[in-house]
């Protein structure tokens, strides 16, 4: 503590006495004419007065102008009325007391500089003498040191006591178990198209055809927050090319998961799960518009360009009986981002 | 007037009564504060924060959050009987039906830009001038943790109207988590209350966003202040300005009107802004649907350094061991990077103090360029910074410039590495230059461009001396001794104790110090005035009281 | 004192829904004829016609008998749709070697259009130019449209149809000229890189679905907030303020510390 606000000797270097001395004080306009003050008085109180009024705009405007009329106003675009008119007024007061109270003390009130000193930080040597002695007598009192079992149950009993409040949060959640692992998907799925709900023949789907389409089970799903649970992971695009086109896929050896050149894959980017169906058809690759992560779909979803580590999982699919288009499986891996027990 | 006096009095005397008031009345009312438009930038900060707090109350009125699905049946019709959180609907309900409740969203999201904007711009302030230095070093951990914290909080709010925007925020976010090796899918699974997007988010990030995180910013946006008072603010150096003065206006009544003012220039500019100029246009995004997304998916400009960074990644770091994935990709940008960045940032008082073996009070600002290679190293971390940032919107660069985004990509995947050190070694050179020059105008004072030619047929150029205040700034620079490394043993063979470390120190110490312009001395100065005098003021003197000769003038 | 767009009439919605569901029933059969029929009545003189402005203004890059080269495509079956989509926006012919066709001044009059339309169309089978009742989207829902641009559209043309960066180089464009004919031929027949939306897939009437939120809702967008700043998200909020607003609180501050005179 002793070196607390540095040497005295390198406190002198800066030099308590400044070499140079502060320029003499220059009166201003407003400190020798009294017509300038004068004016400047005005102006401060036109400022205030203006402010006031801006505030009774703002009162009459609130309850003039309904939040459904639109008025066009050139550049700025069609604009809530409501919104202008209110955010104009309300502005204006406001700014106008600053910019008044501001012009007061640049004008009007005494600029001349004051030098103040400044003191050492710390408290003087005696205090902390003093204060350190007080500490010592407690702790003596205390028998802080010599009641060694005392002190060390104490100490654990302290260490310990948070661990409820950690515990407590384990209810915050269900664990994982395997849940990141599958999605709705099953054995003969049908393939709807997103919102419209209709399930596909292969014929429906011509060339460069992209269809953004979910499990026709999803709609089924009713919880709290609708069906987003499943969708975030089910969610696919369909899309066909010529089958000479496609350079490899997922499927294993001497299986098929495309059908004639309709491919399925996950929407969901193996990245960090932003939903991506941005699909350059001449080049087959999907692009994802958060990070740029571009997957080439004609090659197995492989990456090839941006962070994304791992291929876009694809959906084996086939049709049924009926002809239309549906899910020989579940995915074969984990949609979405990694995670640690991934593997 | 005298009747204002006399009520304060009796106002004062009867508080006086239950608390010292007059005590602390007589010690701060007249507490001086030095005038510069650069010691204002925290203000706005700090004035962002207060409009924060007052509109996010209004918000919290109409706010529902929820993300039970809902039909939405408001008066925003392209979203007539769409499905939705319940938060995102009372988002449009306050954006259509409330009467203001739109100005008041728009004022919230443009005080939060401000918020972070100012404490940034602050922050380079602070750094550049050296204000971080003993005793500020404390507020200086503090105002960083602020941005660190602000940088939450401001997510945090951005992700609470469940637009299509922010819960693909929310949805990277959570991927971030999962990164993380070991307990990052827990994690997650806490956090969400199971799967994402699942019905707990919401709620609690409300709790976290309303209430946690600003109890803590208040609490340290207090002692911040409260240590900015104790210390007394610092100030630039000039004439009168010392290391144990403060020379400025008092608190009452000038500072009272110019920093009181500029609260309501600062809240009148930010609602006039939300007045004219659309943030987060919710309505547009439509609703959050994990599986539709818009193009130019972007984070406000604040965490855009992380999108840019998570952005530059090149294919393929990931690895699995022991069957276990490790996601590189994710968890070094999103979650070590940021951790380093920070770390450095709040430990660089104490890393500078180590470095120097400064022990002294700081009350007079540095000039940048009287501390290189701080000023370097600061130009080099905005350069860091500013590129990571920019490939953050690299998508909307490209898309606005026909620059392909896998152009600016790779500029950042090389230029992240070149730049920053590029910067630094032309920043540290242009400062040395400067110190160069300032003392080159110490000594000879500055060119006037009027060219003299003497008798003998030498063309000299006038110099005349710089003024006072000049001199008072340029002389304000302390020159720091550089520490040598000791002998590896002393005079009788023992070894020096601590050795490497007095070594490594003595290496960084040259390196911050080593190159610096030496003050000229008084003895110098001297020397430097008699000289001048001696070999030119002497003849041109002659030359223009003779009259003999026309002095040939040229203009530069 | 507008609000097309923004204010809510209560009976709007059920009216809305009873037409689209009468469309759905109704529309379904002929919209599906209208698009995949052979060419509509093109005269053998058009064909002809057409053929020749082919020979000179096509052949080079798509081949003397429209089967495609190394620089440009085959346009057998790519229907009239296609055609009418390309030469219309000014895309076809190219000026020169791009990633990808701008959007440009058109090349050739109506008739020619017309002309070069039934000549590719009587080459093979492919989606027909849309007629004006296919164009019409008085009955179509303006929620539901927005349900399906965020879904197949906003990916790649943004929220607001301001358009958005693809790879190396190449973009989608701005919606904001875009004719609802033109849209509906590009859906149809996926021009350049995107992919294409058949009626199989994507109905006529979610089409006109589609087209009623881009022209009523994007096209003629209110901006409530005010000034929309491009529509391209918080990117463009950051540089607002850090120039503007930083800027002013800046000028204010200076202000502030100056010295009055």
């Amino acid at each position: 503590m002793s070196d607390n606000h540095g040497t005295d000797v390198s406190v002198a270097e800066h030099g308590d006495t400044p070499e140079f001395p502060l320029p003499p004080h220059h009166h201003r306009i407003t400190d020798t004419d009294p017509k300038a003050a004068k004016r400047a008085e005005r102006q401060v109180a036109a400022m205030f007065g203006l402010s006031a009024l801006c505030t009774i705009g703002f009162v009459v405007a609130y309850v003039a102008i309904p939040t459904d009329t639109f008025i066009a106003l050139g550049p700025i675009g069609i604009v809530q009325l409501s919104n202008l008119v209110l955010g104009l007024t309300f502005g204006l007061a406001i700014l106008l007391i600053g910019l008044g109270a501001i012009q007061w003390a640049k004008k009007l009130m005494a600029d001349e500089e004051i030098i103040g000193e400044r003191h050492p930080l710390g408290s003087p040597k005696e205090d902390q003498d003093a204060a350190l002695a007080e500490f010592q007598t407690g702790l003596a009192e205390s028998g802080f040191v010599e009641r060694k079992i005392v002190r060390r149950t104490l100490i654990g009993a302290l260490a310990l006591f948070p661990i409820p409040l950690i515990v407590v949060l384990k209810d915050m959640g269900p664990l994982p178990v395997d849940s990141l692992n599958h999605t709705i998907w099953r054995k003969g799925s049908r393939i709807v198209v997103d919102v419209t709900g209709k399930p596909l023949r292969p014929e429906d789907l011509a060339i460069g055809t992209l269809v953004s389409a979910s499990p026709e089970d999803l709609d089924k799903i009713q919880e709290l927050e609708g069906n987003q649970n499943a969708r975030a992971k089910a969610s696919i695009i369909l899309v066909r090319m010529r089958p000479s086109d496609i350079k490899s896929q997922q499927s294993p050896e001497g299986q098929t998961w495309d059908y004639q050149g309709i491919l399925a894959f996950s929407k969901i980017c193996t990245h960090v799960g932003c939903p991506i169906a941005l699909y350059q058809q001449r080049q087959h690759s999907l692009l994802c518009p958060c990070h740029q992560s571009t997957f080439d779909l004609a090659d197995g979803g492989k990456v090839i360009f941006g962070p994304a580590a791992r291929h876009m999982p694809q959906l084996p699919i086939t049709i049924d009986s009926e002809g239309y288009l549906v899910a020989q499986s579940d995915f074969q891996e984990p949609v979405g981002p990694s995670f640690w027990e991934r593997g | 007037m005298s009747l204002i006096v006399k009520e304060a009095g009796k106002a004062i005397s009867r508080a006086d009564e239950r608390a010292p008031i007059s005590s602390l009345a007589k010690a701060n009312l007249r507490k001086i504060f030095p005038d510069h438009w650069s010691f204002m930038l925290g203000e706005i900060a700090l004035y962002s924060f207060i409009i924060l707090l007052l509109t996010g109350v209004y918000l919290t009125i109409w706010f529902k959050p929820s993300m039970i699905e809902v039909p939405y049946h408001g008066s925003y019709a392209p979203l007539d009987g769409i499905p939705m959180s319940e938060a995102y609907a009372s988002a449009l309900n306050i954006s259509f039906d409330v009467r203001g409740g739109l100005l008041i969203r728009q004022i919230h999201h443009w005080a939060a830009l401000f918020f972070m904007a100012a404490m940034i711009v602050h922050m380079f302030r602070i750094f550049f001038t050296g204000a971080f230095r003993k005793p500020r070093e404390l507020n200086w951990v503090i105002g960083g943790s602020m941005i660190m914290i602000g940088l939450l909080e401001g997510f945090a709010g951005y992700s609470l109207p469940d637009d299509l925007l922010s819960g693909v925020g929310v949805r990277i976010v959570a991927g971030i988590i999962e990164s993380i090796p070991v307990v990052g899918t827990y994690l997650m699974f806490f956090i969400f209350g199971g799967q994402f997007p699942g019905s707990d988010f919401i709620p609690r990030l409300y709790t976290f966003h309303v209430l946690l995180v600003p109890g803590i910013l208040l609490a340290l946006v207090g002692l911040h202040l409260v240590l900015i008072f104790y210390h007394k603010h610092t100030q630039y150096p000039g004439p009168g300005r010392t290391n144990t003065n403060v020379v400025g206006y008092p608190l009452f009544p000038v500072y009272t009107a110019k920093a009181g003012g500029f609260f309501f220039v600062v809240f009148g500019v930010t609602v006039l802004i939300a007045s004219i100029v659309t943030i987060n246009p919710i309505w547009a995004y439509g609703p959050y649907v994990p599986d539709q997304v818009t193009a130019g998916s972007q984070p406000d400009w604040y965490i855009g350094f992380l999108d840019g960074m998570l952005r530059a990644i090149p294919p393929g770091w990931e690895t699995v061991i022991w069957g276990h994935t490790i996601s590189w990709n994710i968890f070094v940008p999103g979650l070590v990077m940021p951790g380093v960045l920070f770390t450095l940032l709040l430990g660089y008082p104490f890393i500078e103090a180590w470095v120097t073996g400064d022990t002294r009070e700081h009350h007079l600002l540095d000039r940048p360029r009287n501390a290189p290679t701080r000023t370097a190293l600061g130009v080099m971390a905005i350069t860091f910074y500013g590129i990571l940032v920019l490939n953050g919107a690299n998508d909307i660069i490209a898309q606005m410039t026909s620059i392909p985004f896998n152009y600016i990509t790779w500029f950042t995947r090389v230029g992240i590495v070149v730049f920053p050190p590029l910067a630094f070694v032309a920043t540290r050179r242009f400062c040395l230059g400067l110190q160069r020059r300032d003392r080159d105008l110490l000594l000879h004072g500055r060119e006037s461009g009027q060219v003299l030619r003497l008798p003998h047929g030498e063309f000299i150029e006038i110099h005349t001396p710089i003024s006072d205040t000049e001199k008072a700034v340029i002389l304000s620079k302390v020159d720091v001794p550089v520490i040598e490394a000791p002998p590896a043993t002393d005079e009788n063979g023992v070894v020096t104790p601590g050795l490497k470390g007095r070594r490594r120190r003595a290496k960084w110490s040259r390196f911050y110090f080593g190159d610096n312009v030496a003050k000229p001395s008084a003895a110098e100065i001297e020397a430097a005035a008699h000289h001048a005098h001696e070999e030119h003021d002497h003849e041109v003197e002659e030359l223009t009281e003779g009259g003999k000769d026309i002095p040939a003038r040229l203009t530069d | 004192m507008t609000s097309t767009s923004v204010r809510r009439h209560r009976a709007t919605g059920l009216v809305v829904l009873l037409a689209a569901l009468v469309a759905t029933g109704v529309g379904y059969a002929a919209v599906t004829d209208s698009a995949q029929a052979a060419p509509p009545q093109a005269s053998e003189t058009q064909v002809q016609q057409g053929r020749q402005l082919f020979l000179e203004g096509c052949a080079t890059c798509h081949g003397l008998a429209a089967q495609g080269t190394d620089s440009g495509p085959g346009l057998i079956g790519v229907g009239a749709a296609s055609v009418d989509f390309q030469v219309t926006t000014g895309r076809m012919p190219l000026s020169a070697p791009a990633v990808q066709a701008p959007r440009k001044t058109p090349q050739y009059t109506p008739e020619q259009v017309t002309a070069l339309a039934a000549y590719v169309a009587s080459l093979g089978a492919g989606p027909a130019i849309p007629s004006d009742s296919d164009l019409s989207t008085t009955d179509a829902n303006l929620a539901e449209g927005g349900e399906l641009f965020r879904t197949n559209c906003a990916q790649c043309h943004n929220f607001a149809g301001k358009g958005g960066a693809l790879s190396d180089g190449k973009y989608a464009p701005t919606l904001m000229n875009a004719t609802p004919r033109e849209m509906v031929e590009a859906m149809l027949t996926g021009p350049q890189n995107m992919p294409n939306f058949p009626n199989a897939t994507l109905p006529l009437e979610k089409k006109q679905a589609i087209v009623k939120y881009i022209t009523d809702n994007l096209q003629n967008a209110a901006a409530p907030g005010g000034l929309a700043l491009g529509s391209y998200g918080p990117v463009t909020e950051g540089v607002f303020i850090w120039t503007a607003g930083i800027g002013a609180l800046l000028l204010a501050a200076v202000w502030i510390g100056a010295k009055v005179r």
